[in-house]
């Protein structure tokens, strides 16, 4: 990789910079006492030598795909292509295999054609790239090799240099925040171009294998997903972990001795740490027959392997300990004085924790479980292994049910191309679960924060 | 309580029943008599594969082409490569069985099956399957192994370590120890308690839109898997990294500061070294559950099947979680044990992660 | 006699709270003065003003005009770390690097280049020990951690880590007050050993001590410097009545 080449250059030339650099610095006398070391000053021309350049370099890397297909399409043998469009794309994307070695089976005689000028540009970009971020860094770094001077604060600068540095690496959290908003928005606003919002969010038709090209609204109703992952993550999942959940964190809490508790908190963490995709297979190798077997017992011919039942309880014991935690936390917020003035009144335990302690922690509680509630939502590796492909709007727990993330895997690992409405769709179903597990965790957070305050 | 552990225990109780037979694989004994060849077999897979074939019809008559693993011609090839004097002898080799006499063996099945085991059972035998631990994906259960998705994982997290962690220790000390309090750094804070928040998938839609779509990085790659993971699991380095170093006593940073040490200097002599278990576990937990994380890696395309080790960061690759959730979509009952297998070894890796990351802070401790 | 610190007109607020009010005070070379008065009264806010650590408390802000040699602390031209590096600071609670006593003393002149080699830093670490009574006591467990002394042995080892690099000002928040009688009588000792090397303000809770150890006293109330003079006229002949309130132990 040419990149990685560059890389190492880079790195020889800041060091033999930090050499130079430190060899002037040792020169002189330092003109106070405690100022900056030899070596400070080696890090601050160093580092002038490597990062303007690494930034030309990362700014060359995201460019330079658009450039080289810019100086492809005007070549001669560009003139043949089709209009800008699908078509257009492939022949290109196949020609780029072809000049990067990955050359496929079945390549169009043009595309063939476009090799070699692709292979052309793309050498004369690498050529320019590394004479240029070469020539920076020299340049740069040379530049402040001659200000190392008797005065220079050459300590103040590296520090600053490596502050901005530590900013930056902070800054890469909002960007990333800003990237799942600007792709999921626009990939989404694609999709609603083609299809109207109250069509998806409303429409009660879901069956993309039958979509057609001039009306994919008539099989994008989503409805029956936002339903499926509701009844599944929302409401029989929290029907087993709520319960359970908080009857383990009383008993941790209020019960279990040091021991125990010292035992059972870390089998807790294990169930927390399991993958979900082992859930997943866990679910539909033994809990979906099983609960297929009872419907039918229930006298329901219509039992789905795939039932609503069956991903909602492996999804509430996946998200048990995770419940249990946040309701252990709450508790034991509770002011100690609380429960012990409860007791000194002659309650009993029990009482204690029904009128007292569970009271004072139920904010801390109902956050908790939107919390999870907004971890089940997005859970996907249970719904892709044991719920159904198929979208239904039923009640019946044993019927089969669908989720927005299982739909979201289904449509993105067909062979789809970028522009289809099936990958726009995904987009558009990922901007919806972003929106509701954003509103959720807010939504827990203010709870938490309000318990928080009255609590102290 | 009793119920969660009942399912923690029942869960791993079931896996490692099945699992334990995916590390073994049933061989059937197969004379081969390289003298009767009119000519040798040449190295070329389909003409080995038609002589082995030949020879087990010959052996357990017409129905014994089916009594061996599709792979079997490999053993007998890498038999007479290690011994070329076989070459024009008559010899016996264990070949690994087809995945219904694996089955049949070890579980046992319908009558018919029985019979045929109980009539084989003298040249049946059992052996530790090395195929598992070295080999890659396949279509034939018997010879399915987990090298190739193990090392896709590695890949992946390699890439995931290399990013996510620097930049979220770096991050963490910027927001603890330099951010003036203003409304960018609220921002950032903002922005990472609800990225840590945020379902995996999105993370996949992500990566797919920019690192696949945007910047045109190839599919299925390590590389891109990497990206993605270290977005979705830089969040939660940056939060165990800032709680460990506001667990640092503010009296070690006015000791340095009084003696002259710089702000970076405070922060890299005395913080972080103090800070390092916390920084540590939260980058062993983060890894962990990049490691056990499927769905993203799904949207990005590390599903394709991919019979060899990628052995590059751009190439087609799968990874554990993604290969167990393949192999438990297959039909073919063979494959069954090999995810419970391939689940133990996602679990044991885990365990092991967790483990390294108590006994490290645990020594980094005692020597605080 | 010449001034080595001199802070005029110097507030300093916390958010909203004043907790010095236009203090003005000499801090000498060749004295040691001793900042006294009730708990909250400033005494420990000004001393963290003169060496800039009240930049590191958030919401801190500093009004007024402090020279270390004539030099203005707050100027464009004074390097923070070259104003500790010069100032530097003894805290009431001993706070040793929880690493090795060596590594506790070496550290200074280490950061600051100011021993070429480790034979030199060697003796830098040495002198430092010596000076402040500790060679004896650790120089067969030099690589043991600085945090397994006792208090005061910590407190003396924070005075070595100060010395390493050879300061011209050392300020002392309290160094006694963490420590029991017997630790406290040899820091006294080493103060008054130290005062004609350097210039040591010191903050104290303690009247017996700042009269033990000051050549000068200064009385804060309030955030207010009340009174400032030499110790035995403040503890014999105060002018302000708080003052002598104080001192006869009235309050505080």
């Amino acid at each position: 990789m040419a990149g990685i080449t560059l890389l190492v250059l880079l790195i020889g030339l800041a060091s033999i910079f930090w050499q130079l650099a430190r060899a002037r610095a040792v020169q002189f006398r330092r003109a106070v006492r405690f100022g900056s070391l030899p070596a400070q000053h080696g890090w601050t021309v160093a580092l002038w030598a490597v990062l303007p350049a690494l930034a030309l370099l990362v700014v060359w890397q995201i460019a330079a795909p658009a450039l080289v297909t810019d100086a492809v399409l005007r070549t001669p043998a560009a003139a043949d292509l089709p209009p800008p469009g699908f078509a257009r794309a492939t022949l290109l994307s196949q020609a780029r295999a072809l000049a990067t070695g990955h050359g496929a089976e079945s390549v169009e005689p043009l595309s063939r054609r476009l090799a070699p000028a692709y292979a052309a540009a793309t050498r004369r970009s690498h050529w320019i790239a590394t004479v240029a971020v070469l020539a920076l860094a020299i340049g740069a770094g040379a530049a402040a090799l001659a200000r190392v001077r008797a005065g220079t604060p050459a300590r103040t600068r590296v520090e600053r240099l490596v502050t901005a540095l530590l900013f930056a690496a902070s800054l890469v959290a909002i960007l990333t925040t800003a990237g799942i908003l600007f792709s999921l928005v626009w990939e989404s606003g694609r999709f609603f171009a083609t299809v109207p919002a109250q069509r998806f969010l409303f429409g009660t038709h879901w069956s993309p294998q039958s979509i057609v090209d001039d009306a994919p609204g008539d099989v994008l109703g989503a409805l029956p997903l936002f339903w499926g992952t509701f009844f599944i993550g929302a409401v029989i999942a929290m029907a087993v972990a709520v319960p359970l959940g908080l009857l383990s964190a009383i008993y941790l809490s209020q019960y279990a001795a040091g021991s125990t508790r010292r035992l059972l908190k870390p089998a807790l963490e294990v169930l927390a740490g399991v993958p979900t995709v082992v859930y997943g297979y866990f679910g539909a190798l033994t809990v979906a027959p099983a609960v297929r077997r009872l419907g039918m017992a229930l006298g329901m011919a219509d039992a789905s392997s795939e039932s609503a039942m069956a991903a909602g309880l492996v999804m509430g014991v996946m998200i048990l300990p995770f419940v249990s935690s946040i309701a252990d936390d709450s508790l034991i917020a509770v002011p100690v004085e609380l429960g012990e003035a409860s007791l000194a009144l002659g309650a009993t335990t029990s009482e204690t924790v029904r009128q007292v302690l569970l009271p004072a922690a139920l904010p801390g509680v109902a956050g908790g479980v939107l919390l999870a509630i907004s971890r089940a939502v997005g859970e996907t590796m249970i719904v892709v292994m044991v719920a159904s492909a198929v979208a239904t709007l039923s009640v019946n727990p044993f019927a089969s049910a669908t989720t927005v993330t299982r739909q979201i895997i289904d449509l993105l690992t067909g062979e789809a191309t970028f522009d289809s409405p099936k990958t726009l769709a995904a987009f558009a179903l990922g901007l919806t679960l972003f929106v509701v597990t954003l509103a959720l965790n807010i939504a827990a957070l203010a709870l938490v924060r309000r318990h928080r305050v009255r609590g102290g | 309580m009793i119920v969660a552990l009942a399912c923690l225990i029942y869960l791993l109780v079931t896996i490692a029943v099945q699992g334990v037979g995916g590390f073994v694989r049933t061989t059937i004994a197969l004379p081969i008599d390289m003298a009767t060849a009119s000519r040798g077999p040449g190295p070329s897979g389909p003409a080995m594969a038609g002589f082995v074939d030949a020879a087990a019809v010959r052996a357990y008559g017409p129905g014994g082409a089916r009594l061996i693993s599709d792979g079997a011609w490999m053993a007998v090839r890498d038999t007479l490569r290690a011994d070329p004097t076989l070459a024009r002898r008559r010899f016996v080799i264990h070949v690994p069985a087809s995945t219904a006499i694996d089955m049949a063996y070890k579980h046992g099945g319908t009558p018919a099956a029985d019979a045929m085991i109980a009539r084989l059972r003298p040249h049946l035998g059992s052996e530790l399957n090395t195929g598992f631990l070295t080999g890659a994906d396949a279509t034939d259960p018997t010879r399915a192994g987990i090298a190739g998705a193990l090392e896709g994982s590695l890949l992946t997290m390699a890439v995931t370590l290399l990013l996510a962690v620097p930049t979220g220790v770096a991050a963490a000390v910027y927001l603890e120890e330099f951010a003036p309090r203003n409304r960018w750094t609220d921002l950032i804070e903002v922005s990472i308690n609800n990225l840590a928040a945020i379902p995996s998938i999105i993370f996949g839609l992500l990566g797919l839109a920019l690192f696949l779509g945007a910047l045109g990085l190839p599919r299925s790659a390590p590389l891109v898997g990497g990206l993605t993971l270290a977005l979705m699991t830089l969040p939660m380095i940056v939060i165990a990294a800032r709680g460990a170093i506001r667990g640092v006593a503010p009296s070690v940073r006015e000791a340095a500061m009084g003696i002259g040490a710089s702000p970076l200097q405070v922060v890299f002599h005395h913080v972080m070294p103090l800070a390092l278990p916390g920084v540590l576990t939260g980058a062993i937990i983060g890894t962990a559950r990049a490691l056990g994380e499927t769905a993203p890696l799904l949207l990005i395309g590390m599903r394709a099947f991919i019979a060899g080790s990628p052995g590059s960061l751009t190439r087609p690759a799968t990874a554990l979680p993604v290969q167990i959730f393949l192999w438990s979509d297959q039909v073919d009952r063979g494959f069954v044990e090999k995810t419970s297998a391939a689940i133990i070894v996602l679990l044991a890796a885990l365990l092991l992660l967790n483990g390294v990351a108590v006994v490290w802070r645990a020594r980094v401790e005692r020597r605080a | 006699m010449t001034v080595k610190i001199a802070a005029r007109h110097v507030s300093a607020f916390y958010g909203d709270v004043r907790a010095l009010d236009d203090v003005s005070i000499d801090i000498d070379t060749d004295h040691v003065t001793a900042l006294i008065g009730p708990s909250g009264c400033g005494k420990s806010t000004l001393l963290r003003t003169l060496n800039r650590l009240t930049d590191t408390v958030p919401g801190a802000r500093v009004e007024g005009d402090i020279r270390l040699d004539g030099r203005d602390i707050h100027g464009r031209d004074m390097d923070v770390v070259e104003l500790r590096a010069r100032v530097g600071m003894v805290f009431q609670k001993p706070n040793p690097f929880p690493k090795s006593i060596y590594e506790n003393v070496a550290y200074g002149p280490r950061i600051h280049g100011l021993a070429r080699g480790r034979g030199e830093l060697d003796a830098v670490v040495e002198t430092s020990l010596r000076r402040t009574g500790l060679w004896d006591e650790v120089k067969d467990r030099l690589s043991d951690r600085g945090t397994a002394l006792s208090g005061g042995q910590q407190q003396r080892l924070c005075i070595a880590r100060a010395l390493a690099i050879e300061p011209e000002v050392i300020l002392m928040d309290e160094p006694c007050s963490a420590l029991d009688p017997i630790a406290t009588a040899r820091i006294e000792e080493l103060i008054g050993a130290l005062s004609g090397r350097y210039a040591i303000a010191i903050v104290t809770h303690n009247m017996q001590q700042a009269a033990r150890v000051s050549q000068r006293t200064a009385f804060f109330h309030l955030g207010r410097l009340v009174e400032y003079g030499d110790t035995s006229d403040i503890f014999t002949n105060p002018r302000a009545e708080r003052t002598k309130d104080y001192i006869t132990g009235r309050y505080g």
